[in-house]
């Protein structure tokens, strides 16, 4: 147990996606203009990354890997497909990014056209295929996949967040005017980056 | 309807993809420590871009719109897997050490963005100009921060070292922070910066 909880918060803190590896950067920067709308977005990529990590660790395992087919016959012991890895990956995210964008147009129509285009782009969110192919990387089994998956998610949302409260407490600061708005946000990221540096290296 | 003129110029300046659509930034951090691995990027994403676009809008009316991220992330992991193979063939070495971000042009959303938002509505010539110059605005961008990323990171261009360094006798003590992720940062905010000033009419309003 203690081994998915540390992974759990490497995953969150040491490794986070956004500020760690800077993955997922262009809804990170363009849906943090308010904490509400990017709590929607981080929440819809937690659940997303929770599902689509383990499920690909799945596929991966079963049918992908060198010699995963041995299961369904001796003669296929020697099956390697995992050329095949990326174009499963992302067809696994893109099937789960249609069907929560469906549920969102449906369930919660407000947060679906505030998140706007940025929504059929989290299949395209670099954290998502980063979480999935890190996943393979490192050879995680199936409950690691899923802490992980879920870890990596919280750590983003915790990252958009953050940015979303301090620009929205930069409104009242006098900013250069070219600079307002999506340049202010590059530098804010960047500074933040250098926090997290802070927590490289450490061991749980 | 826009000028066929206004659809290739626009994304250089006046609607850039990473100054002002903040399209394609995870890459732009990556691939911009050295200019080579810059200028190869982006020939890659300026070609995966025409094609996607030009595939996406020939079929936009037979394309579901329920399913319609699904085929469009084929079409574009199918011309990223025939560009990898392509680059791997003719530029063995520079593919090398490129391999990990040419699998992320996938993830790159500028190709989907402009698949989304431009191709899905018009016809095909309007929609690979606007690829081709989505293009170049984003290779803009990048070889503008590879430029002062090698050249004051590394003291280097095109791996040529330029600016000697203190470390082999020289005169130049290379500055770290560049190197590192928050300098791509720092470089595209002077981007934005210096685009803003000359264009205020992209100033944001907060």
């Amino acid at each position: 147990m203690e081994h998915y909880i540390s992974l759990l918060v490497k995953s969150i803190f040491v490794e986070n996606m956004a500020l760690a590896f800077f993955l997922g950067m262009c809804s990170f920067l363009a849906v943090s203009k308010k904490v509400e709308t990017a709590m929607g977005l981080g929440a819809a990529v937690v659940f997303v990354l929770t599902i689509t990590c383990p499920l690909n660790n799945v596929l991966y395992t079963y049918l992908l890997k060198e010699g995963a087919l041995a299961w369904v016959s001796p003669d296929l012991a020697t099956s390697d497909l995992s050329f095949l890895t990326f174009l499963t990956l992302i067809g696994t995210i893109a099937a789960s990014v249609q069907v929560v964008e469906m549920a969102l147009d449906k369930y919660a129509p407000a947060l679906y056209s505030s998140l706007g285009i940025f929504l059929p782009l989290i299949a395209v969110n670099c954290a998502i295929l980063g979480a999935s192919l890190f996943m393979v990387e490192r050879d995680y089994n199936f409950p690691e996949s899923l802490a992980y998956g879920f870890g990596s998610g919280v750590g983003w949302l915790l990252a958009i967040v953050a940015l979303a409260a301090i620009r929205e407490k930069m409104r009242y600061s006098d900013v250069p005017p070219p600079l307002r708005g999506l340049g202010i946000t590059f530098i804010v990221t960047g500074l933040m980056a250098i926090g997290f540096m802070a927590f490289a290296g450490i061991q749980l | 309807m826009a000028k066929n003129s206004e659809v290739l110029l626009d994304p250089l300046f006046n609607d850039n993809p990473i100054a002002l659509q903040v399209l394609g930034i995870c890459s732009a951090l990556a691939v911009t420590t050295k200019m080579e691995t810059a200028l190869v990027m982006s020939a890659a994403v300026i070609v995966v871009l025409i094609f996607s676009n030009l595939a996406v809008s020939l079929i936009r009316n037979f394309i579901p719109p329920s399913i319609r991220i699904i085929v469009q992330l084929t079409i574009i992991a199918s011309l990223v897997i025939i560009t990898d193979q392509v680059l791997k063939a003719f530029v063995y070495e520079t593919a090398k050490q490129l391999s990990v971000f040419v699998g992320l042009i996938i993830t790159n959303c500028i190709v989907m963005g402009r698949a989304e938002a431009f191709a899905m509505q018009q016809g095909p010539l309007k929609s690979v100009i606007d690829g081709f110059g989505n293009g170049l605005g984003y290779s803009i961008v990048l070889v503008f921060v590879a430029f002062f990323r090698e050249l004051f990171g590394s003291g280097s261009l095109f791996g040529v070292q330029l600016l000697p360094l203190a470390t082999e006798g020289g005169w130049y003590t290379p500055n770290g922070l560049l190197v590192l992720s928050p300098g791509a940062f720092f470089l595209i905010a002077i981007f934005i910066w210096i685009v803003r000033a000359f264009k205020p009419d992209q100033i944001e309003e907060e």
